[in-house]
């Protein structure tokens, strides 16, 4: 029983990463209507950037510089590259940001080589032990910090004059500009808060249990979209949802293999996006996502 | 007529085409075995994403069908493997027919969702295909991967033996060579049907879709049917590939076919210019060879540095100027390189690039290659 929990706890608190990584699909996709396919090597740049600087500035100073660069790449790759696309529409965006990914992943993983670099993180290897359960401290402050930001977030959509405006042009930007909201400020606003869960998302990816920061990270990143996918393409709450489900689906798989083993070895990484399949085919509009966001 | 000069060009292309393996060394013969494979699958997904509009990031899962089904089809069974041992002409029929029947499987999702929605769904289907290369053993030889035969037509082998000596103009035709030439008559028949096929009444429906699906309704094309067949035809496509790269390999692993090789064909596609069945070539041919050359060349190039020594090695490189000609492209390039060359011999379309911009307003014919002439009334008068 105890190794069941261990495995739920586990699958929701790797969840809750995943939900931050896939709220930022979910928040650019809904601002700029941008298939964010660089989100993932956004998330390996704060990852990076936290570790190659907290051994001169310590680690809090990392973690800022790490967020903060990761929100001024996405407003600048906005600014400079989607907002001058040719000829803007998704498919195109969607493709730009493949290239944008290429460059990203390529300049990092020539940058960190075969090394694992370490994040330095303070909770170092901690566990926490309730109850005969054992948790990697920094999957329990993932989950307290996710919890915090999706708070936050909430707030933002719900009590702001700016997320107002940001849902306000997501529903309907021509209106929304027509009644003076500047969709240029919402887009901007919308890059760089999906920065900021990206950077914040690679430092729980990177610490303990994880060995550090590695390009594979980029790629780990991948596994947020069956979640944003699940929860409906232009839903935040939706994203926390599917985060959670795919995590615990995961975990469960993973924790489970032996007897799963009909499935085959390693089953634990593609049923996410068997998930993301059967949900395209049966509810293409995601659990919590709205229809009309699907028939474009 | 205009369409002379370009007959001409075609012509004499297509004579360097044939005669190149009678003076090119190996790296250069291989080199060009994997360029044509990857035509193929460039043109087969310029076809379903530049024409008809929908985004895919699962072709890499197609080609490794295609490859896998043309090994097991041709190889003689084994204690460890299986292998159907039929000959190499109905493995490779074989190759197309169960990728574009997966690809029928797959249509249901397919014709369900639009542009890159599609490719979402598709970006899963590249790991579960891996899934399933790396634990059905018996028959894919799991992680290792197995050994490819070599191409046979009626006691004719395209390797260095059966006939042992076979020579044109004093050149021995090793097995390099034979390969070439199969290659070459396969790329040559693939992008002719997918250029006609473009310009026939199903490529211009795949059009009409990619502009506006209501106005394509309401002009009487099935939309759920033309999409299910645009995502057919494209696996059909990229199952030929595999299988051409199974053979200009000779070995397959599940690592031949990852992510990045989709991404890679998208790569191409776009940088050729979507829709455009020359572009997807020129594309093709610049990201299969760039690296490689890059490689082969990297002790005369001065700025190269060894692999995994931090600096630029051939790989980083040849990625950093992809992912540069990506965004060059899509930013300043409207068209790509077929959109540019258009324009540069000033015989641009009077209908517009080929891009895949919906049009709600009206349905416009695709973009045309350079020289593709036809009058824009009779491209949407169906």
């Amino acid at each position: 029983m105890s190794y069941f929990l261990t495995q739920v706890l586990n699958g929701l608190s790797f969840g809750l990463v995943l939900s931050l990584i896939a709220a930022g699909f979910a928040i650019v996709f809904t601002s700029t209507g941008v298939l964010n396919f660089a989100h993932g090597s956004v998330v390996l740049l704060g990852a990076y950037l936290v570790a190659v600087t907290h051994p001169t500035i310590g680690f809090w100073a990392a973690v800022l510089v790490g967020v903060v660069g990761a929100a001024v790449v996405g407003v600048l790759v906005n600014a400079l590259l989607v907002r001058n696309l040719a000829d803007p529409n998704p498919g195109t965006a969607a493709i730009l940001m493949l290239g944008v990914d290429i460059l990203l992943l390529t300049e990092l993983t020539r940058r960190i080589g075969n090394r694992v670099l370490p994040l330095g993180a303070p909770w170092g290897a901690d566990v926490v032990r309730f109850g005969g359960i054992a948790l990697p401290a920094g999957r329990v402050l993932a989950a307290g910090v996710a919890v915090v930001v999706f708070a936050g977030l909430w707030f933002l959509f719900a009590r702001t004059r700016l997320g107002i405006g940001m849902r306000a042009a997501a529903a309907d930007g021509p209106t929304a500009s027509l009644m003076g909201i500047r969709l240029s400020r919402t887009g901007a606003t919308g890059w760089a808060l999906a920065g900021v869960l990206a950077a914040l998302a690679g430092v729980f990816l990177t610490s303990f249990p994880s060995p550090g920061v590695a390009p594979p990270v980029a790629l780990s990143a991948f596994l947020a979209i069956p979640a944003w996918v699940l929860g409906g393409f232009d839903s935040v709450p939706g994203a926390v949802l599917g985060g959670l489900v795919i995590g615990l689906v995961t975990a469960l798989t993973v924790g489970y293999e032996s007897e799963l083993h009909v499935l085959g070895g390693g089953f634990g990484e593609v049923v996410p996006y068997l998930v993301m399949i059967v949900v395209l085919l049966v509810r293409p509009q995601g659990l919590l996502g709205s229809k009309e966001a699907v028939r474009v | 007529m205009s369409e002379l000069p370009r007959r001409i060009a075609g012509l004499v292309l297509l004579l360097v085409a044939v005669a190149l393996p009678l003076v090119l060394e190996d790296f250069w013969l291989q080199l060009g075995l994997f360029v044509m494979a990857t035509m193929i699958g460039a043109v087969g997904l310029t076809l379903l994403v530049g024409v008809a509009g929908q985004l895919s990031l699962g072709h890499a899962a197609f080609a490794a069908i295609g490859a896998y089904v043309y090994v097991w089809a041709t190889s003689e069974s084994e204690p460890t493997l299986a292998g159907a041992g039929l000959p190499a002409v109905v493995g490779l029929v074989l190759a197309v027919a169960v990728a574009a029947l997966v690809g029928f499987v797959f249509s249901p999702v397919a014709s369900r969702l639009r542009g890159i929605y599609l490719g979402l769904a598709t970006l899963g289907l590249v790991f579960l295909v891996r899934h399933l290369l790396l634990n059905l053993d018996p028959w894919t030889g799991g992680f290792n991967g197995r050994s490819v035969e070599p191409f046979t037509l009626g006691g004719f082998s395209f390797s260095n033996r059966d006939p042992d000596y076979l020579a044109v103009a004093g050149v021995e035709l090793e097995g390099l060579h034979r390969l070439w030439y199969l290659f070459l008559v396969l790329t040559l028949l693939a992008c002719w049907l997918a250029a006609n096929l473009r310009s026939s009444r199903t490529g211009r429906a795949w059009a009409n879709l990619r502009d506006s699906e209501t106005a394509a309704a309401a002009m009487g094309i099935g939309v759920a049917r033309y999409k299910a067949a645009a995502f057919v035809v494209s696996s059909g496509y990229a199952g030929l590939a595999g299988a051409l790269l199974a053979l200009a390999y000779g070995r397959l692993a599940p690592d031949v076919f990852t992510l990045t090789v989709s991404v890679d064909f998208l790569v191409m596609i776009v940088i050729g210019g979507l829709g455009s069945v020359g572009g997807a070539m020129v594309g093709a041919l610049f990201v299969t060879a760039l690296p490689l050359v890059l490689t082969q060349y990297s002790d005369a190039l001065p700025f190269m540095a060894a692999p995994g020594s931090g600096g630029l090695d051939p790989a980083t490189t040849s990625r950093l100027l992809y992912g540069l000609a990506i965004i060059a492209v899509l930013v300043f390039l409207r068209g790509g390189l077929a959109g540019a060359s258009r324009r540069l011999t000033g015989r641009r379309a009077a209908s517009g690039a080929p891009d895949d911009t919906p049009r709600p307003t009206t349905p416009i014919a695709p973009g045309h290659e350079a020289g593709d002439r036809t009058s824009e009334s009779k491209e949407t008068a169906r």
